[in-house]
């Protein structure tokens, strides 16, 4: 099994961060896995893309043509990528920022009004953390407790109320979608 | 109804600068352009961009343009200007192009007094690799290859380019300028015309140096870094006029420039 | 224990250098590979003794690390394309002057400024000596992060033993890709340290030179660097051969050609056709004798590559009138993906069916 996910979102939006910590977790579940981010003057535009491979063997290629997950957080992306998921796979989108939706049929779409959730928590920075607590509830890929681990490992921070808030904005995300 | 803001006849008619917001290197293309416009010279104006930022100029500019390799701007308008002296040449610089790579063919087309001119983008960082340190970065400025700040032990001091140049017999004109704010981009303009000017008049080697906000390697907002030409950078580069030859000298130091 | 680490390629690399004892480096900004010196800018000052220069340019910063070699530091330096290009001079003057170093190209699409994405256009100039005279490098070509660390390391051991610049081949994606990584335990620097100047003392004075006028001189000059790089081809070819066993067709590719090259062997397999991969991971010394030992019962090589065919010379000299060669090539700075590989080779020998 290998699986490919790609994130993309505006630039400062934590679409790297997303990737590198689902990234870390699975490599904490055991799975080989890359992480390639888009860079260079591609990203100075202002959008940032990063693609996860996760798998059970070695992975070849960590380029997605035809990735099977897709998380946009912003329209742009949206029309970027829309087009390129495989059929069947799933899609996941920031509800509040993206009123769009895609014109494709043959995928699972999974709107998530992530910046409402996030801003009721009271950090609507936190956004990106209930888009992946929605990812990782239907995806199954990291569990809660490790994902929330390898989050807390790339960012590096151990203030308190940082950790707390993500903890909140993911369990809300994971809440989100019923099982 | 008379038009007071157009785009001038020297840019091109379609397109979107990718320089980011608040970046001096779309102020400076268009006060550039419009130079080019009122001299009347846009049918014989070569330009050379650097491998910097502004190596798209010639997507903006509808002018003839050549890319150079990295820092070797001033060797190819030193080809160009040699073979067609009748032409206005100008080579357009981001300080690491100018001040580390290709410092030794800048000194030397100074040395020489080539009959160009040198616009010369001083921001203080590399803008198009992502922020590193640049020759003329400040003591104790942040870079991404000077994390703690710029250290005068182990990087150097920031390189005052157009105070070294002037000392060359060689050159005529040399003025620091900045475009962050609307009074500033009006003396750059004046200072690039003069320079322009200067080199149809056979004068020799001029350089206009403009302190050019990055706002996005500066890790602040276009306001802010304007701000910060005023109150820390025009500091260390002073503003100003540097050299001006006055034109009988000019002859007599070697500008020659009928060869 | 050393534990697994999920890093980027380019920040492995300046990890396992400073691991393997590097305690020089002087490099100049250039995308892909602006990681190696920003990360040497940040940890190698941290380390005793080391020293993180940013150069002026390229140039100066090879001639650092000709400088640092002679006084005995392990040294490094990185680039990519226009830079590569531009340290040739020094390479080949470290060559003559058989100083060890390590340069790290991570290419790009070109010729002249061309882009920045992956690409394999520079195997020429790496494996053919790139600067001018009569000369070679080793050059290690890693396909993975995890190899990317290990070949770093074992850079440094071999431009000790054989006192010759070392070059690390690889690419964009591989410099700008995280994978997961173990880093081993450096080896003990072994070297003789002979050439190292330290000042006479008072003792005979040292020279290091390239300039030898008299021909005779130079052409046995020449000769003795030619021994040492004839022992070097016989004991450092390395390569990998990857599910051969079954094959019909071998696919010959190295770095981020070769990881395309294994997703097109599974999808390969899917219609029928039975692939296997030869990966050459040293380009000099081609691994030539393996190569040529698989022709003996595989007679289909399909050679594939992010350039327009620059490897494929060394396979036709290892292989011809030994087995068929094809050739599939994306030059420019495109990486093509495993199914549109898989299709030309479907198409290919189908053609030939
Ligand atoms: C030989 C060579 N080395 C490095 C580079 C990569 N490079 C492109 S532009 C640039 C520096 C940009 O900085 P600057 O000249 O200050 O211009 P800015 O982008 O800030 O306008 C570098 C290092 C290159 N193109 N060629
Ligand atoms: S990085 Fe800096 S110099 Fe480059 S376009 Fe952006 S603001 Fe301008």
């Amino acid at each position: 099994m290998i699986v490919k996910t790609i994130f993309s979102g505006f630039g400062g939006q934590g679409v790297l961060m997303m990737g590198y910590s689902f990234a870390h977790g699975a490599m904490s579940e055991g799975y080989e896995v890359t992480y390639l981010p888009a860079y260079g003057a591609e990203v100075r535009g202002g959008t940032a893309n990063c693609t996860v491979a996760v798998g059970d063997e070695e992975i070849a290629s960590p380029i997605a043509s035809e990735p099977d997950y897709l998380v946009v957080l912003n329209t742009p992306s949206l029309y970027t990528f829309q087009n390129r998921i495989a059929a069947g796979g799933l899609l996941f989108l920031n509800s509040s920022i993206i009123s769009a939706r895609p014109s494709r049929q043959d995928m699972e779409v999974f709107a998530i009004p992530a910046s409402d959730i996030a801003e009721e928590l009271g950090n609507a920075r936190a956004f990106n953390t209930v888009m992946m607590g929605a990812f990782l509830k239907r995806t199954s890929l990291v569990k809660p407790e490790i994902y929330l681990k390898s989050l807390e490992t790339v960012m590096g921070s151990k203030k308190k109320a940082v950790v707390e808030i993500n903890r909140k904005a993911f369990s809300a995300g994971y809440d989100f979608l019923k099982a | 109804m008379k038009k007071v803001f157009s785009r001038p006849e020297s840019l091109r008619k379609k397109f979107v600068f990718h320089y980011c917001p608040g970046c001096g290197h779309s102020i400076a293309h268009r006060v550039i352009a419009e130079i080019i416009d009122e001299l009347g010279v846009r049918g014989t104006t070569i330009g050379v961009p650097p491998a910097g930022c502004a190596v798209l100029a010639y997507n903006y500019f509808d002018v003839d343009m050549i890319e150079a390799m990295h820092g070797r701007g001033p060797a190819v308008a030193t080809g160009i200007k040699r073979v067609r002296p009748e032409c206005l040449v100008f080579s357009y610089q981001g300080d690491g192009d100018l001040a580390a790579i290709g410092i030794a063919e800048t000194f030397h087309a100074a040395n020489r007094g080539e009959n160009f001119t040198i616009i010369f983008m001083n921001n203080a960082v590399y803008g198009m690799t992502g922020g590193q340190m640049a020759p003329t970065t400040l003591l104790d400025q942040k870079s991404t290859t000077s994390p703690p700040g710029r250290n005068a032990v182990l990087d150097g001091y920031p390189v005052q380019i157009s105070e070294i140049l002037a000392m060359l017999p060689g050159t005529a004109y040399i003025e620091r300028c900045t475009v962050n704010s609307p009074a500033n981009i009006v003396k750059t303009k004046r200072a690039i015309k003069k320079a322009f000017q200067y080199q149809l008049d056979g004068r020799g080697f001029s350089l206009i140096e403009i302190l050019s906000p990055c706002p996005t390697n500066w890790k602040m907002s276009p306001i802010d870094a304007c701000r910060w030409i005023d109150d820390v950078m025009s500091k260390q580069f002073p503003i100003g006029v540097i050299k001006d030859t006055p034109a009988e000298a000019a002859g007599k130091e070697g500008a020659g420039h009928d060869r | 224990m050393n534990s697994k680490v999920l890093m980027q390629g380019n920040r492995i690399i300046g990890e396992a250098a400073i691991r393997a004892g590097c305690r020089f480096y002087a490099g100049y900004p250039i995308t892909p590979q602006n990681e190696i010196p920003e990360y040497m800018a940040e940890n190698l000052r941290k380390v005793e003794g080391g020293v993180f220069i940013q150069s002026e340019s390229e140039i100066a910063a090879i001639n650092m690390v000709a400088g640092a070699a002679s006084a005995g530091a392990r040294a490094m330096t990185s680039s990519s394309g226009p830079g590569i290009s531009l340290k040739q001079e020094g390479i080949s003057s470290m060559a003559a002057q058989e100083l060890p170093g390590v340069i790290v190209n991570m290419m790009r699409g070109g010729p002249g400024l061309g882009n920045i994405r992956p690409s394999q256009g520079d195997y020429f100039q790496a494996t053919r000596g790139g600067g001018h005279g009569d000369y070679r490098t080793i050059v290690l070509a890693p396909g993975t992060c995890q190899e990317l660390a290990d070949l770093t390391m074992d850079a440094f051991d071999l431009a000790d033993r054989y006192r010759i610049p070392v070059v690390l081949l690889a690419d964009g994606m591989i410099g700008q890709m995280m994978e997961p990584v173990v880093f081993k335990e450096p080896k003990p620097r072994q070297y003789s340290a002979d050439y190292v100047l330290k000042g006479a003392g008072t003792g005979k004075a040292k020279t290091i030179k390239g300039l030898i006028l008299d021909p005779l001189d130079m052409e046995e000059h020449n000769w003795k660097l030619d021994r040492k790089y004839r022992v070097i081809a016989a004991k450092e070819t390395r390569c990998e051969i990857f599910n051969t066993d079954e094959a019909d067709i071998v696919i010959v590719a190295y770095g981020t050609a070769a990881r395309v090259a294994k997703g097109a062997i599974k999808r390969l397999g899917d219609h029928g056709i039975k692939a296997g991969l030869f990966r050459p991971i040293s380009l000099w010394p081609f691994p030539t004798e393996e190569l040529r030992r698989l022709a003996g019962t595989r007679k289909k090589f399909f050679v594939f590559e992010m350039s327009t065919g620059q490897m494929l010379e060394d396979v036709r000299l290892a292989l011809q009138g030994y087995a068929d060669i094809a050739f599939h090539g994306r030059p420019g700075g495109v990486v093509p993906t495993p199914v549109e590989l898989a299709n030309v080779i479907v198409r290919q020998y189908r053609r030939d069916r």
